[in-house]
């Protein structure tokens, strides 16, 4: 393959990755018309089980990152990738500034040919050099027979939020005992 | 849309995950490979963004921040090019995010404290959505270089970064673009993390002449490449009938 069309190499998305995806959150006032991308996935009255799902991005010293971005892509209730009438497939949310946490509040997905619910994450910031990939599965499904945890074998528990009823919690580890499972996809 | 099936990617030519001359990585790099599995639906989706969302000066970051009959201080130039997949076919249709700092080095940012003033009539973001031939272009400023905390003496090259969606997720990028003739690009501990200067070479845009107009703005040509895209599902799916 000639050198002219590989896939452009990748490089950190920095600090200030905010600035350029979520101007508004990052203080830029009225860019946009002061509607950041991704920021709503419900945007009317779609059918299904509305979640909620709080997320930390947390460092090798255990310290929650404050400059990262976190972009989800998933299937809507009926398993499908849409269009959905009144909901986004896709959301994009920043981590706070001084707590790290972010918070997606969307559809729960329904089963895809033969995948258990899951969301496809996809993380930045600051130090990352190529946007991390990974998925968040639901501790409140059947997840046994999913071909993608069983990719991650005994690291699984590290891609499985916990909650129920509506409400989801899942940090996201890049380093130590508890690294998530990022993929090659 | 039909989905896509999508070329595996070559880790070898990204930059690694740890970095040691880039400190911020020390903490921020997965100890572990990537696990890999296939695209399935999920990965070969995604989202898609209309022409609609696009207000009329959100890919000109001299005036988007600017207030009226004002503009940005700082050389003025065109960024443009081709989104190509590494079939070298235009992707057509899909958002192109950018930031900078300004003129003098500093971002419109609480966190970046840099001498360099920040400029009233500019933000420092902009986007547009690749044409049907895969071609884009935004006007801005050109940044400028600035220091940055890494353990030493280490100034940024002058860059623009990039943040482009393809018609599958896992063809999403995010990355940063330089400028021809740049001495600290050589310099750089984020550029220089990527394994080979041909790589790096695909990240320097090039002064663009034929482009340039006279008396007014100067061009630069800069070509983003995603992840390849084989036949379609649906096209294999007639080609097998």
């Amino acid at each position: 393959m000639m050198a002219d069309f590989k896939e452009s190499p990748s490089q950190t998305a920095g600090p200030y990755v905010h600035i350029g995806c979520v101007p508004t959150f990052a203080g830029l006032q009225g860019m946009y018309g002061g509607n950041d991308l991704g920021a709503k996935m419900i945007t009317g009255d779609p059918n299904g089980s509305r979640i909620t799902l709080t997320c930390h991005v947390i460092d090798g010293d255990g310290v929650p990152l404050k400059d990262a971005m976190v972009e989800i892509w998933q299937a809507g209730p009926d398993g499908t990738y849409g269009p959905t009438e009144g909901f986004s497939h896709w959301g994009r949310q920043p981590t706070d500034a001084h707590s790290g946490e972010l918070v997606f509040e969307t559809l729960k997905p329904g089963a895809t040919a033969g995948q258990a619910p899951h969301l496809l994450a996809w993380i930045t910031a600051r130090g990352i050099n190529l946007g991390l990939t990974t998925r968040i599965y639901f501790a409140d499904e059947d997840n046994s027979s999913d071909p993608v945890l069983a990719v991650a074998g005994d690291r699984q528990a590290t891609l499985i939020a916990q909650g129920g009823d509506g409400s989801y919690r899942h940090d996201i580890y890049l380093q130590g005992a508890q690294e998530t499972v990022f993929f090659d996809v | 849309m039909a989905d896509h099936i999508i070329a595996p990617r070559d880790l070898d030519w990204h930059p690694k995950p740890l970095a040691p001359d880039y400190r911020s990585s020390l903490l921020r790099s997965p100890n572990h490979t990537r696990l890999h599995y296939d695209p399935t639906v999920t990965e070969m989706t995604g989202p898609t963004f209309g022409h609609g969302m696009l207000g009329p000066d959100d890919d000109d970051l001299i005036v988007n921040y600017a207030q009226a009959g004002e503009a940005a201080i700082g050389p003025r130039i065109i960024v443009h090019g081709k989104l190509l997949d590494e079939d070298g076919r235009p992707v057509s249709g899909k958002l192109i995010e950018v930031w900078q700092a300004n003129a003098g080095g500093r971002y419109r940012h609480k966190k970046d404290g840099y001498a360099a003033p920040l400029d009233p009539n500019f933000g420092g973001c902009g986007r547009c959505i690749s044409g049907e031939d895969g071609s884009y272009s935004f006007r801005t400023i050109q940044p400028g270089p600035y220091p940055w905390p890494n353990g030493g003496n280490d100034w940024r090259p002058a860059h623009i970064h990039f943040s482009v969606f393809g018609d599958g997720f896992a063809q999403r990028l995010i990355t940063q673009m330089y400028f021809e003739g740049d001495p600290h690009i050589a310099l750089c501990p984020i550029v220089q993390c990527i394994p080979s200067d041909t790589a790096i070479d695909r990240l320097v845009a090039r002064l663009d002449m034929d482009n340039t107009v006279p008396m007014d703005i100067r061009a630069y040509r800069f070509d983003i490449v995603l992840r390849g895209r084989g036949a379609t599902i649906f096209e294999n799916q007639m080609e097998g009938t």
